[in-house]
């Protein structure tokens, strides 16, 4: 399987009463009073860094994501990450995974195109190519688009970039939400036809049948670990099923909150600060923010009401605050133990939910940079080994940049 | 009561169909929801006692037709649409009377087609915008925060049944489906900012017009009563005490009277 850190680049030194004070950590927490230019450069120095180290310390990929006006994680351009990573790490086997560009509020959307374009070139074809609905935070209040229309513009910009990807020719664009004369995007992919694309979801319907059309790599990213996700992934499995679709894992991916310390005594210690930080105060959203009407199509409405969907998320999210480290790590919420515990939960996981890229994200938090290198250190020398021959013997990652998907050999010198 | 006949329409190429509530008998009156949906109320009662009263659900609002809304793109689109629904319900040029989102399209109709609206009521339109004095959005607000917003007494039986879900289960569903769905449907012609270019249409409204607002409206703040009669030749304002977004409901027995009595005159 293929193993990649995700950060987000939150903001590591909110106030220890933030919710008490703030009404969401997204959209409105005002930037005067709580942001500091200063800590923000060396927050986004020290992402870069741990992912750079990850890789060096032999994941298979780095993943960074886009979000807005927010302290939850803030790569306003999750590109201009992207291109200090591929730089970075040219000569390394790591893939450049995008998580990627928010399709509907990039306009016009061959900006998508030729700034992926430009990854896969600068890194030599190691770009996996995410493509985000975006949160409702982010593309209808914070970049305006109205919510109804989020989904139809987000097909729309996705169906214009695989073609400004893979048209032989100049081609007119005459669609609803984007009219472009001359498409004709510099640079394209070194990958053909087009670097693996993966689509994110938290389980609708529609963007199962969406990835399914196309054949995208599905991605479950939440923060509620395994037992939450298996109700979503065997859901998704059974849909692939019915649609008589080979049940390749590496179709999925899936992302955990994973904590690794020498004992499981240390890792209570050395996370739980960090871990109710993330819960508390980087996960610190208004409901109405979360949903605005029609940012969920009809079917997708209907279905989390009369299933209660909504209100059984936002009484789970209620009770969190109260979370004692040994609560996350029963819920599974958080993987976070010595390497052997995390190893076999992990393995159960990965194994549970059917997923060959896994997803971890190995900064949480408040997580200062010593702590979150120590994580990495352990969970690429310690845990990963143990999973990563998981589902090769019988299949092959299709999903993966073609010149990666071999088993990634890792000379520890490289450190 | 008076009783009320619903209509199913056909329109826009057969795309959609929306219902419409009639009743009542003398000269027509076209009545439009706002954001939240059609509910026929006791002020809707009592235009039906000196007119027919007409009410159109906007587009996507009807129960069973969700994806009425989908071929619609923009406002153009939408005046146009109801321009099909006048001409379907023989409507030539009918008095017009809206609230909140519905104020802001019968303005839209009667400035592009000034000759098909006799008169217009605007109860608390939205449709106009000043940096100093935004418009809420509620469809970021929570009920209860609306409710405070909208209702002179949140805590009054109209503010509270507003917050009232029913007791079934299928029924509460229903209510909590129909209620977003009306929100978003709406929201696709005034998000994010409900200023979509009135401003410069607004100067070609001939009817003679009467706004109407309560003074304690802090959805749709009072000021723009004034910026919608700054810009409507001969618009005639009338505020209301102890009421806020909902004056109709909230000031039944003076706002009732004064609409019958504009309409009649």
């Amino acid at each position: 399987m293929k193993i990649s850190m995700f950060h987000l680049m939150p903001y590591r030194d909110l106030p220890d009463d933030f919710e008490q004070r703030y009404h969401s950590v997204w959209v409105d927490p005002p930037w005067n009073e709580l942001g500091n230019a200063e800590k923000v450069g060396q927050y986004y120095n020290w992402t870069l860094d741990e992912l750079i180290y990850a890789a060096k310390s032999g994941i298979d990929g780095i993943c960074v994501n886009e979000h807005h006006q927010n302290a939850y994680g803030f790569m306003p351009n999750p590109n201009l990450m992207g291109s200090v990573l591929a730089r970075a790490t040219n000569g390394m086997d790591v893939a450049v995974v995008q998580m990627g560009s928010t399709l509907p509020t990039t306009n016009p959307p061959t900006r998508v195109a030729e700034e992926y374009g430009m990854l896969d070139c600068i890194s030599g074809g190691r770009l996996v190519a995410g493509m985000p609905l975006g949160t409702a935070m982010d593309a209808t209040l914070c970049a305006g688009i109205t919510p109804i229309e989020q989904r139809e513009r987000y097909y729309e910009a996705h169906d214009l970039i695989l073609k400004a990807w893979t048209a032989p020719d100049i081609f007119a664009w005459n669609g609803k939400y984007f009219q472009l004369p001359m498409v004709n995007v510099w640079p394209r992919p070194i990958q053909k036809p087009t670097p693996p694309v993966w689509v994110p979801g938290l389980g609708s319907l529609s963007t199962w049948e969406f990835a399914a059309q196309h054949n995208h790599c599905y991605c479950f990213l939440n923060y509620y670990g395994p037992v939450v996700g298996r109700g979503v992934m065997d859901g998704f499995w059974q849909f692939i099923a019915q649609r008589g679709i080979e049940p390749n894992p590496f179709r999925a991916g899936f992302l955990q909150l994973v904590a690794v310390a020498e004992t499981d005594a240390l890792a209570e210690k050395l996370y739980e600060q960090h871990i109710r930080y993330f819960y508390s105060k980087s996960l610190h959203i208004p409901a109405e923010f979360f949903f605005p009407p029609g940012h969920q199509d009809y079917r997708s409405l209907e279905n989390s009401i009369r299933k209660g969907l909504l209100k059984s998320t936002f009484e789970q999210l209620e009770a969190i605050p109260n979370y004692k480290f040994k609560d996350f790590v029963d819920k599974q919420l958080v993987i976070a133990g010595s390497p052997a515990t995390v190893r076999d939960m992990l393995r159960d996981a990965v194994k549970n939910l059917r997923v060959g890229n896994l997803m971890v994200l190995l900064h949480i938090g408040s997580m200062p940079h010593d702590l979150t290198l120590r994580n990495i250190d352990l969970f690429t020398r310690e845990v990963m080994p143990h999973l990563s021959d998981t589902w090769d013997d019988k299949w092959e990652n299709k999903w993966w940049p073609e010149r990666l998907r071999a088993k990634r050999q890792v000379s520890l010198a490289a450190l | 009561m008076a009783v009320v006949h619903e209509r199913t329409l056909s329109v826009w190429e057969n795309k959609i169909k929306p219902k419409v509530q009639v009743a009542g008998s003398g000269p027509p009156v076209v009545f439009l929801h706002g954001a939240y949906g059609l509910t026929w109320d006791p002020f809707l009662d009592e235009l039906a006692k000196s007119f027919t009263v007409y009410a159109p659900e906007h587009p996507g609002t009807t129960w069973g037709d969700p994806d009425g809304i989908k071929p619609l793109d923009n406002l153009w689109d939408l005046v146009l649409y109801y321009d099909e629904i006048f001409d379907q319900l023989g409507l030539h040029n009918p008095a017009v009377v809206g609230h909140s989102f519905g104020g802001m399209v019968a303005a839209e109709i009667a400035a592009s087609y000034p000759q098909r609206v006799s008169k217009l009521v605007l109860l608390c339109p939205i449709g106009l915008w000043r940096d100093d004095t935004p418009v809420k959005n509620w469809m970021v607000l929570p009920m209860d925060e609306v409710v405070k917003a909208a209702f002179h007494d949140p805590n009054g039986p109209l503010a509270q049944q507003m917050l009232t879900l029913p007791e079934e289960e299928t029924a509460q569903h229903d209510m909590q489906i129909r209620l977003t769905w009306a929100l978003a449907c709406t929201g696709k012609f005034i998000w994010p900012i409900p200023d979509k270019g009135l401003k410069k249409r607004i100067h070609r409204i001939q009817s003679p017009t009467l706004l109407v607002w309560g003074k304690s409206d802090k959805l749709v703040p009072p000021v723009y009563a004034q910026e919608f009669a700054n810009r409507i030749a001969g618009a005639r304002i009338a505020m209301i005490d102890h009421a806020a977004h909902v004056p109709q409901l909230e000031q039944l027995g003076q706002v009732a009277p004064l609409v019958r009595d504009f309409l009649a005159s």
